[in-house]
């Protein structure tokens, strides 16, 4: 059994008492605990089972490279699914589900997998679920979705009760890892006055040397560790950071880090997480190594675990994952786990190391104390379900016969040491396979480079490489003197400090237990846990034809999901190339992406959530306009009244209603939002040319005129009028949605084309209100209202003038989009409530009545105006729409003009826009398609046009269509059919697109 | 993410604060220009492995367009200029071929 020691557990405190809960069982843990240790301390050893098979597993790292032990954490609001119990603190009132099991964890019916395994190898959901094929929909996906994903996720219904934050950083030096290469590094770029910043992911500093032992400048690395903090503490130029995990290195030295503020006292004030985004000169990677499992059979079973996290539970925490122990190696380092347990009065069986020389001086340690070595020996089997149970010890250089079986319930397993490299290699920095220690570290000749063209992640320590504790501390002493130097300091150069552990002899690769395991073993020697593969997977993938490292990862999952392979990456490397008869480094490793451990969404959306996500922009009659019913509409990032509801009424009597009122008496439209852009200069004329289809620079002062503007490639892009103000200023109206993006593309031509033309551009469209008073009573109210001559004499149809009305200072223009007497009034914008509610007040004799975008679309569809994003969606060019009398063919260019004349673009064959006029008067469904004779190559009907606008006029009491038709215009009278998606037919007359005023009288009065 | 050194306002931006806007040195083809000439104008892009000249726009800046000559290989940048030039100036090749001898992009080198 798992249980807490009597001693030992240098990171709890045995005084404070916590009380959690598993699965609903109340347990008992000390300060300082891990979730992970807790549960061990409780006797849980099982924590969760696997993805595919639902194997039972327990905890087999103490990291952050946990594969197994991934539990939903907390309730309601703060549940959260996939937490790793081993970086998991513990703190009062903690409770935690385990996944991947129904009914319940002891019996799950999903482990029936497990015997049917040999149907589930590597690539089975292309192999079995392809045929038949009504099984996929009926059968094989709801049986997967049933069971596959990795833990819950959270209740749609629930909102995150936490709060987030951004944080802005920057740094002459970030250090990531604040083990003792990490802290060294730090204090090595500090002293030459650089400002570093210094983070650690986890809650305490020193890393794994207090574990490991040995010593640094004679001192117990804890003691070290302790000095060298108070140091840094006491720099100005330093920052630390604990519980902060150095996330991803990007391009140019900028990084981010994840700090978990509150994960550990949830409920405490402040933001649970902090996403630290950094821009650093240089970036030293401290980040360490993870040690590798062992691949042979039954290596998944709970109680089979890393020796380094054996002893790190057995030191950091005082408890024990078992009370018979076997430590399988094939380096000295395991030895460390097997003298420690010893130490701690734990049974250590054998050390089973599978090089025929057996180990150094740390084997001799262990065999001094009593400890049997079995030199050139494996593990051929692990029996047990739930926990270890026996285990079958063979030779290495085998197939795993001649058995000798030893009872025992735990096994500590070392493969090796794999430096982290995710860092280093996030943006680019490439790895050198290392022969003698049988890994891949940086090439320090191929780093990620700057802007400068120079390297700027500098790695330090056991990420680097080094092993023993003397090496690590040169090497980041090294590495920190380097990235100041690199990042414009001049360091002092110092010795680094000397550390001291016992020699160690070289490991010996070992990819499979024994060498030369048969078939049954093979299928049960797992490389990755997270996502059940096994070293059969592998191979079979290799039989199969998959190549590519990158391959084999998709067609088996190795090194997929929230471990992304941090144990299993470079066993199944080897194990591939072993199958392919290629070297390790010709096979090469996947792509190593950020994030290093997942990150929580909160923390990517920071403070923009909810009301900030994506502020709203608000016309000055916004508020006016939300107190008298808007029913809102989004248009860009503006809201517009869709309509105004009375309360009794519903959405569509109100449009109806608005519709009518604007054509018999008085409507008001807020058209703030429409954009505004003043072009001025010498050459503003000559400019406009360009940007316009037709002329505007003999527009005379005083007049406005309806301009289309398209883009190089002759598509229409936005429409709007014109309004010459004086010899070289003109006002362009852009669309709600154009405003910025014209006076963008205005700007890149001005700057980038013509950049000697005398012409400037700007964008004013918040400065100014612009009210619409449109109907036959338009006049009256504003001659009511006093002030400037609104007669047709003062101010005809398309034309413009300053004056007021009333107080108000304004600028009109006599323009109409809804084919109605029609004003747009603009005054300043901080006028424009007050010019507003002066109207409304006017008006009311003249049965005024505000509308919204709806009763704007209708109206301007009754007179066959067009809408762009409408009539228009990027591929539509003014002479499908009629509007040719828009282009001006007096001007030599403009912009489209070239692209108007190519073979596509005057194909006669393309859609033109006519009126769509249903038989039965109904309303076509909008987007229709119309159908046509024959089939495509595809067998699909042929098409002849679809409606691009479609309403129901309450003007002339029935539907109202605009669409694009196959020689529309030469087909008038003509009827056609769109099939609806609701199993209908409409047919429509093709008819002229202007249905009300066809003379266009009533705007002219 | 890069940062770019705008010529205008001299801020070292970050990509956040800029607009990409494609290839620099494009030569307007305008009426009166043949199918394949208009063709190669609008579609016709360079896509190299390696030296780059490209335009950007300090968007949420001071709004000037520059362009910057990079390496889309390994994100060097060699420099940055302003967009009212036809061809890169001799500052800017000088600092290319520092880097990179006998680079060539279109009809520059």
């Amino acid at each position: 059994m798992s249980t807490r020691l009597a001693k030992q557990g240098r990171l709890i405190d045995r005084s404070k008492q916590i009380t959690f809960k598993f699965n609903g069982t109340t347990m008992r843990g000390f300060e300082g605990d891990t979730l992970a240790s807790a549960l061990m301390a409780n006797d849980q050893m099982m924590m969760g089972r696997s993805f595919k098979y639902h194997r039972p597993r327990g905890v087999v790292a103490s990291g952050a490279e946990e594969p197994n032990a991934l539990v939903g954490l907390g309730e309601g609001a703060r549940f959260e699914p996939n937490q790793r119990a081993t970086t998991t603190e513990l703190f009062e009132g903690l409770t935690s589900i385990s996944q991947n099991h129904w009914p319940n964890l002891e019996f799950d019916v999903g482990a029936v997998n497990t015997a049917l395994a040999r149907f589930l190898p590597a690539g089975f959901y292309y192999k079995m679920f392809i045929h038949p094929q009504p099984f996929w929909k009926h059968v094989y996906e709801p049986i997967i979705r049933h069971s596959a994903g990795l833990g819950k996720a959270p209740d749609k219904e629930t909102k995150d009760a936490d709060t987030y934050e951004h944080f802005y950083a920057f740094a002459d030096v970030l250090v990531v890892g604040g083990g003792v290469a990490g802290l060294q590094a730090a204090k090595a770029a500090a002293q030459s006055g650089a400002k570093v910043l210094l983070v650690e992911q986890t809650s305490h500093w020193g890393g794994r040397a207090p574990v490991d032992g040995g010593t640094i400048d004679g001192l117990a690395p804890d003691a070290w560790v302790e000095q060298t903090l108070t140091e840094l503490k006491a720099t100005d130029n330093v920052t630390i950071r604990t519980r902060t995990m150095g996330s991803g290195v990007y391009d140019h030295g900028y990084a981010l880090a994840y700090e978990r503020l509150t994960d550990h006292t949830p409920g405490a004030p402040g933001p649970r997480h902090r996403l630290w985004r950094i821009r650093a000169k240089q970036i030293v990677t401290a980040t360490g190594a993870i040690e590798r499992p062992l691949s042979f059979a039954g290596n998944d079973v709970p109680g089979v675990m890393l020796a380094s996290a054996m002893r790190d539970y057995v030191v950091n925490w005082g408890v024990t994952p078992g009370q018979r122990v076997i430590v399988a190696t094939n380096n000295d380092d395991a030895y460390r786990t097997a003298i420690s347990l010893k130490k701690a009065g734990v049974d250590v069986l054998r050390v089973i190391d599978a090089r025929t020389s057996g180990g150094g001086a740390l084997a001799d340690e262990a065999r001094s104390l009593g400890i049997r070595v079995d030199p050139g020996k494996a593990i051929a089997k692990v029996k047990g379900g739930k926990r270890v149970k026996k285990v079958a010890i063979c030779n290495q250089d085998g197939i795993g016969g001649a058995r000798e079986e030893v009872a025992c319930d735990a096994i500590a397993m070392s493969g090796g040491w794999s430096p982290v490299v995710h860092l280093w290699s996030h943006c680019g920095g490439k790895l050198i396979w290392d022969d003698a220690l049988a890994h891949f570290r940086p090439d320090p000749a191929r780093p990620p480079l700057g802007a400068d063209g120079n390297g700027f992640v500098v790695p330090a320590g056991a990420a680097n490489g080094p092993v023993s504790l003397g090496d690590v501390l040169a090497d980041a002493q090294t590495a920190g003197e380097a990235a100041a130097n690199a990042a414009g300091f001049t360091p002092k150069t110092a010795d680094a400090p000397k550390g001291v552990s016992e020699l160690e002899l070289p490991l010996e690769p070992v990819w499979l237990m024994p060498a030369n395991a048969d078939m049954p073993l093979r299928m049960k020697a797992w490389l990755d846990f997270q996502n059940d593969v096994k070293v059969s997977d592998v191979q079979l993938a290799a039989r199969e034809g998959y190549e590519s490292v990158e391959h084999t990862k998709r067609y088996t999952t190795l090194g997929m999901a929230t471990d992304q392979g941090k144990l299993s990456n470079i066993n199944g490397l080897a194990t591939l190339a072993n199958a392919l008869g290629e070297d390790i480094p010709q096979v090469g490793t996947t792509t190593f992406r950020p994030p290093y451990t997942p990150i929580s969404m909160g923390s990517i959306g920071g403070e923009a959530r909810g009301e900030v996500f994506q502020p709203i922009r608000k016309t000055p009659v916004h508020e006016w306009n939300d107190a008298n019913g808007a029913d809102w509409e989004p248009v860009g990032h503006w809201r517009r009244p869709y309509a105004y509801v009375r309360p009794g009424e519903g959405v569509h009597d109100a449009v109806n209603r608005e519709v009518k009122n604007a054509r018999e008496n008085l409507g008001l439209l807020d058209a703030s939002t429409l954009g505004k852009i003043i072009v001025k200069g010498p050459d503003a004329g000559k400019f406009l040319d360009m940007m316009y289809t037709n002329m505007m620079s003999n527009l005379k002062p005083g007049k406005c005129r309806y301009g289309l503007m398209c883009s190089e490639n002759g598509f229409l892009i936005d429409d709007g009028v014109v309004a010459r103000m004086d010899d070289d200023t003109w006002l362009c109206h852009t669309t709600t949605g154009g405003a910025e993006r014209i006076h963008g593309h205005m700007e890149e031509w001005m700057q980038t084309e013509w950049w000697d033309w005398n012409v400037y551009v700007a964008n004013v469209t918040e400065q100014y209100a612009q009210i619409a008073v449109v109907g036959p009573n338009a006049r009256k109210v504003l001659e009511k209202l006093g002030g400037m001559d609104v007669s047709d004499a003062a101010i005809p149809f398309m034309g413009w003038a300053d004056g007021k009305i009333g107080d108000f200072d304004c600028r009109m223009f006599r323009i109409s989009f809804s084919g109605e007497l029609s004003c747009e009034i603009a005054v300043p914008a901080s006028q424009g409530l007050a010019f507003w509610e002066a109207l409304i007040e006017a008006g009311k004799e003249f049965g005024v009545m505000p509308y919204g975008t709806e009763a704007l679309h209708i109206l301007r569809a009754e007179k066959g105006f067009i809408m762009i994003g409408d009539e228009t969606d990027g591929t539509i060019i003014p002479q499908d729409l009629g509007l040719n009398w828009a282009i001006s063919k007096k001007k030599e260019d403009f912009l489209g003009k070239r692209a108007q004349q190519r073979s596509h673009m005057t194909d006669r064959n393309r859609w033109k826009l006519v009126g769509l006029e249903t038989v039965d008067g109904s309303v076509l469904p909008d987007g229709a398609y119309a159908a046509g004779e024959g089939v495509n190559a595809n067998g699909q009907r042929n098409v002849i046009g679809r409606v691009t606008s479609t309403y129901y006029s309450a003007n002339l009491d029935r539907g109202i269509a605009m669409g694009l038709v196959l020689h529309g215009p030469d087909r008038m009278g003509e009827v056609i059919e769109f099939p609806g998606t609701d199993g209908k037919i409409y047919k429509a007359k093709i008819v002229d697109p202007v249905f009300y005023d066809k003379e266009g009288k009533k705007q002219n009065v | 993410m890069l940062t770019l050194h705008c010529p205008y306002c001299g801020v070292n931006a970050d990509e956040t604060e800029l607009d990409a806007g494609g290839e620099a040195h494009i030569k307007r083809h305008g009426p009166g220009s043949d199918d394949n000439q208009f063709h190669d104008y609008l579609f016709t892009r360079e896509n190299p492995k390696g030296v780059h000249l490209e335009r950007w726009r300090h968007a949420a800046g001071c709004g000037k367009w520059f362009h910057a000559a990079r390496c889309t290989a390994t994100l060097e940048v060699f420099g940055t200029y302003p967009a009212q030039v036809y061809e890169p100036p001799q500052d800017i090749k000088d600092a290319i071929s520092a880097k990179r001898p006998g680079w060539s992009w279109r009809e520059f080198e």
